[in-house]
């Protein structure tokens, strides 16, 4: 009687929206590796399971499947078994390295059969129910240090277990999770820190030996770093101080320091003017602790302290990077980041990508007429490069569409997860949201030689099983939450 | 129930602000790739998309009677795939192909080395060896499994049925740079004809290259057509030519030769088809294909006898007593002599003035008819003198401007445009000339040796064989040519329009009837046959060596088929070697062979060789 009355429930209440979004992503990223994988010698049946297109069908219908029955089950059975959940799958991971071949370097895939699954991708939605079932049950307040603390541990845990089995990509992904943090309470300052320190390394390093427009000596990384630590400071001053004299101040006296030093290096006599930069940020950062000291406001020595972090930090990551660290790993870092040509690796991928994708135009070459991708110019051409083919086969409209689903699908997630009566769903609601926003962000970003290449899959469509199952979990456990939201305010 | 903290709420436009932006700007982005930048485009293309030329088959020739005599052959090239030939057995492979494991060596430096060859990939199929012939590749191809990485490459080269008309034929070879700067069809590679019609009909038997767009993947290999062949466009075979050559004539005239410098020259008079064309010494032309072209080509360059020049085009010669009959037609039309009733002294020579062109013993004095047969040298020497000093013209200049338009209108002193390269235009000497030569004191006298076809006056043997033709056409020639026919296109009017000259038909007939008399009983007795009525006249030019022997002559006498030159150097009279070969190669093209006594004659000829030994030329 409950559980028929539930059925029926679900189908009214369910988000039919996010299926709708979710059908489309699934049906587009289906073109997509029937694209890449197209074989001009064999055009044969792109239904045949012999070929990706083929296989892929099968991973969608499964996922279906599976989705279906995800809906089927009672959405406390999630909350309730979140912890048991969390544990198997450290086990899982932990037990992985020992099971798994090495694949390219990777230990991550464990063979059942003929198929190989990766569990790294499965344990985020284990991630997301533990940490979601943890903050509600003891309703953590995560802008308390001790309390943050304790969330991080959660994720940081199945995070460390991923890098040891060598998948520093899918490891990354867990720092997505400080997403939902902010959003349940952690200082913003704690996210603008480690954006602003990601920033730093890699645009400090990855234009350190480029020079700034005409100026050889100048180097345009540093200063990009100083002018960076300027403007952050400047913006912290005017969201946290009540003052507004001290921020006009700040950006008044740093633009025309700067405008004048390349101004006068440009026209006069050319000089390195990153000094007269780090001249600057030290009387500034002189300025803020006379402010904190003459206004007793706390604040302005914890902005002073950031500029000081923040060139400590860039300082000391170049000099690790290249006086601490082995060639081969600086090697790594500087391909990386793009600073080294590698014409085989991944240097060679993204020019190769952006080939691809700018020979697309505005409605691309069509299904299946993309030669770039087919012909193995793009390497992973049907994993984690597979948006060259939507560049290349649907073009900029076909891309835009894409991206414009994803971020629907981003921002119909947020409001699935503040309708949430329980702070449980919001939590999960934001764990999922994250985890899309990250892979998008990385993935199309590296194809489109914005991010550092990072190898993950983007969602709904690169090929493979895992991956598909793994979001469609993760997609399909927040609907079947959201579903259940008004029989749980009946009680 | 959850309270709501409103504070923290609002972090959710933080967090869908930031999923904006990065849309946005990833919007922006591939904006400015897929709009801003065509580059990407043309590296895309240039990834991709192979342009292959397809070659066409070059048009076949044939002779006038439809046998063939040039088509194409599949050669084979060994081609090598680097990255794919790292465990073969060189020693093995060496053998199979009988190199060196030196040459090898060097084969394979050169193959890698990106000056020589820029288009080198370890990806790719290089050339290793070309143009294997069928036999090498037989005994290769029982072997190729060996040697994995090594592959066959059809190419087509030309193949010559017999061994005869080298001159005619010409060849074909790689293009060199100016041939690429001259015409922009070229590439690099690909074949020109390099002599003879292969390179006067180049465009015609060449055809047009077709294109073939192929994807080829990362590493080189060809993975399909483009588009499904949508764009690819088919080659245009070239064109068959059918010569005007008879080639049993041909190879009859060849026969003739051997042993001789010279040349045959045959036309029929009616359409200027060159029925055959002897030089002599002649060469193989098998020996300009294959591999070994570039060694034969520089040996035959080298032979000091040139075999590569075709003597009936580009040689120059006196035409010697041949020439007389010019003179006579000359002469009557200008009214200087009367067919029958001016006779000429002769004894044994023109003697005038101190100056004498001597003369064989004949009856003197002679009428027109008589001196044509008996090809007197006094009768031509005072037809001359008197034209240059004729009342008619102002002065000598005149005379001698006169006397060369005939020429000019006979088809000598300029190139006749024969559809061959390397035409020479012989020499006809002019008022100019002389004045130059003698500053201007000159008459009839200084010249006088030009009306029996010495002195200055040089003719082409083909323009020898040409005034045969005007005499048996009486008045007019067809440009002669050695093409009859392009396949699928009408001939080039330049071939089919008469040419007259400045002489009436009707003083064409006491030529002929002197030529007639000389086969009956003068000078061309050996040319006589009852078979039909042959008409002849001999040269014996005057050289420094030994006399040149000369003939020229048509048959029948109506409605002649064959017009004949025959010029051999050194031969001595023209009844020596010019009449009895002129007469065989007459019976071969009327009959359509030779009578077992002509075969008896003929075998005697091509065994007669002339010592030419160390000239000074």
């Amino acid at each position: 009687m409950m559980n028929e009355d539930g059925q029926r429930g679900i189908l009214r209440s369910l988000d039919w929206l996010t299926i709708a979004i979710y059908v489309a992503l699934l049906g587009l990223g289906w073109m997509s590796v029937c694209g890449a994988s197209y074989d001009f010698d064999q055009a044969g049946d792109i239904l045949s399971f012999s070929s990706r297109s083929g296989m892929q069908v099968v991973w969608i219908c499964t996922s279906v499947v599976l989705g279906a029955l995800i809906l089927g089950v009672d959405e406390r059975f999630y909350e309730s078994f979140s912890y048991v959940i969390y544990a198997g799958f450290l086990i899982l991971l932990l037990a992985t390295p020992f099971l798994a071949r090495d694949i390219k370097g990777s230990m991550s895939w464990i063979k059942i059969g003929s198929f190989s699954i990766q569990p790294a991708e499965f344990a985020k939605f284990g991630t997301a129910l533990c940490v979601a079932r943890l903050i509600s049950e003891f309703d953590l307040k995560l802008n308390k240090f001790r309390h943050l603390l304790v969330a991080a541990a959660i994720v940081l845990v199945p995070m460390g277990l991923i890098v040891l089995q060598r998948e520093t990509g899918s490891a990354l992904v867990y720092l997505s999770f400080f997403l939902m943090c902010y959003r349940e309470g952690m200082p913003g300052a704690f996210l603008f820190v480690g954006v602003a320190a990601v920033y730093y390394f890699v645009a400090g390093i990855r234009f350190s030996q480029e020079p700034l427009l005409d100026l050889p000596e100048v180097s345009m990384g540093t200063c990009l770093v100083l002018v960076a630590v300027w403007l952050f400071s400047s913006g912290l001053t005017y969201v946290y101080t009540q003052l507004r004299k001290p921020f006009w101040w700040m950006m008044g006296t740093g633009l025309s320091v700067m405008v004048l030093s390349f101004l006068f290096a440009e026209y006069v006599v050319p000089f390195d003017l990153n000094y007269v930069f780090m001249g600057y940020i030290v009387l500034m950062v002189l300025y803020l602790l006379y402010l904190s000291l003459r206004e007793r406001v706390i604040q302005y020595f914890y902005i002073a302290l950031f500029a000081i972090g923040s060139m400590g930090f860039f300082y000391s990551a170049d000099y690790v990077l290249y006086h601490v660290m082995e060639p081969h790993q600086q090697d790594r870092i500087e391909v990386l980041l793009g600073i080294k040509d590698d014409p085989k690796g991944v240097g060679y991928n993204v020019s190769q990508a952006k080939i691809a994708i700018g020979s697309g135009g505005l409605k691309g070459k069509g299904f299946l007429n993309g030669t770039q991708t087919k012909l193995k110019y793009v390497p992973e051409q049907d994993t984690d490069f597979i948006f060259c083919t939507v560049g290349e086969e649907e073009g900029f409209v076909g891309c835009t569409v894409v991206l414009l689903l994803f971020l629907a699908l981003i921002w119909r997630l947020i409001h699935l997860a503040e309708r949430q009566i329980y702070r449980f769903g919001r939590v999960y609601g934001y764990c999922v949201l994250g985890v899309f926003f990250f892979h998008v962000f990385i993935n199309v970003g590296m194809v489109l030689g914005l991010t550092p290449v990072i190898g993950i899959p983007l969602p709904f469509f690169s090929y493979g099983g895992s991956s598909l199952w793994g979001f469609t979990i993760l997609l399909f456990i927040m609907l079947r939450i959201d579903a259940g939201r008004n029989r749980l305010k009946r009680k | 129930m959850l309270e709501k903290d409103y504070q923290l709420e609002r972090r959710k436009y933080v967090l869908g602000g930031v999923a904006f932006l990065v849309i946005v700007i990833y919007i922006l982005r591939l904006f400015s790739l897929q709009f801003m930048n065509e580059d990407y485009k043309k590296n895309a293309d240039s990834n991709a998309l192979l342009k292959r030329i397809q070659y066409p088959a070059r048009g076949a020739i044939s002779d006038r009677n439809g046998k063939l005599l040039v088509y194409n052959q599949p050669s084979y090239d060994i081609m090598i795939v680097a990255n794919e030939a790292k465990h073969v057995d060189t020693l093995d492979l060496c053998r199979s192909l009988g190199i060196t494991p030196e040459w090898f060596e060097k084969r394979m430096a050169e193959i890698k080395d990106r000056n020589k060859n820029p288009g080198y990939s370890r990806y790719t199929q290089q050339i290793f060896m070309s143009q294997l012939s069928a036999e090498e590749f037989s005994n290769f191809q029982e072997k190729l499994f060996r040697f994995p990485g090594f592959y066959v490459q059809k190419r087509s080269i030309r193949q010559y049925v017999n061994s005869h008309a080298a001159h005619i034929l010409g060849d074909v070879g790689e293009v060199n740079p100016k041939e690429i700067e001259d015409d922009s069809y070229y590439q690099s590679g690909d074949y020109i004809g390099k002599q003879g019609v292969e390179r006067s009909y180049e465009k015609k038997l060449r055809g047009v290259k077709g294109t073939e767009i192929l994807l080829r993947d990362a590493r080189g290999r060809i993975k399909g057509a483009y588009q499904g062949g949508k764009l690819d466009q088919a080659p245009i075979p070239g064109r068959n030519l059918t010569l005007s050559i008879d080639i049993e004539l041909q190879k009859l005239g060849e026969r003739l030769m051997k042993g001789k410098l010279g040349s045959i020259v045959a036309i029929e008079p009616s359409t200027g088809e060159v029925l055959c064309m002897v030089s002599s010494p002649s060469y193989d032309p098998h020996l300009m294909v294959g591999r070994q072209r570039g060694k034969n080509a520089i040996a035959l360059s080298r032979d000091p006898k040139k075999p590569l020049i075709n003597r009936s085009i580009s040689g120059r010669y006196p035409p010697g007593s041949t020439f007389k009959t010019s003179q006579a037609l000359t002469f009557l039309q200008e009214g200087i002599i009367s067919p029958t009733a001016t006779s000429y002294p002769c004894s044994h020579g023109f003697r005038f003035a101190g100056l004498k062109v001597g003369c064989h013993g004949h009856p003197a004095p002679l009428p027109l008819i008589p001196a044509i047969a008996t090809s007197c040298n006094g009768y031509f020497c005072w037809g001359l003198y008197h034209m240059m000093n004729n009342r008619k013209y102002k002065n000598v200049q005149e005379a001698m401007t006169r006397w060369k338009d005939y020429m000019v209108s006979m088809g000598f002193g300029y190139p006749l445009g024969i559809d061959l390269p390397g035409e020479n235009r012989g020499m006809i000497p002019n008022a100019d000339y002389y004045d130059k030569a003698y500053r201007g004191s000159w008459n009839g006298l200084t010249i006088i040796s030009i009306s029996i076809g010495q002195g200055e006056v040089c003719l082409t043997p083909l323009q020898i064989a040409n005034l045969g033709a005007t005499i048996a056409n009486r008045g007019y020639y067809i440009t002669p040519h050695v093409v009859k026919e392009v396949q699928g296109e009408p001939l080039d009017s330049a071939f089919t329009k008469r040419h007259y000259t400045m002489v009436e038909p009707q003083n064409y007939e006491y030529v002929v009837e002197g030529m007639r008399k000389a086969v009956t009983g003068g000078t061309c007795r050996a040319a006589n046959t009852p078979m039909y009525e042959v008409c002849g006249k001999t040269g014996t030019a005057q050289n420094r060596g030994q006399d040149h022997s000369v003939f020229m002559g048509f048959a029948p006498r109506e409605n002649p088929r064959i017009a004949v030159a025959v010029y051999v150097e050194n031969g001595g009279f023209g009844a020596t070697y010019g009449v009895p070969i002129g007469a065989l190669i007459m019976e071969q093209y009327i009959n359509g062979k030779l009578s077992p006594a002509s075969e008896e004659k003929a075998a005697v000829f091509e065994n007669r060789t002339i010592s030419y030994g160390e000239r000074a030329r």
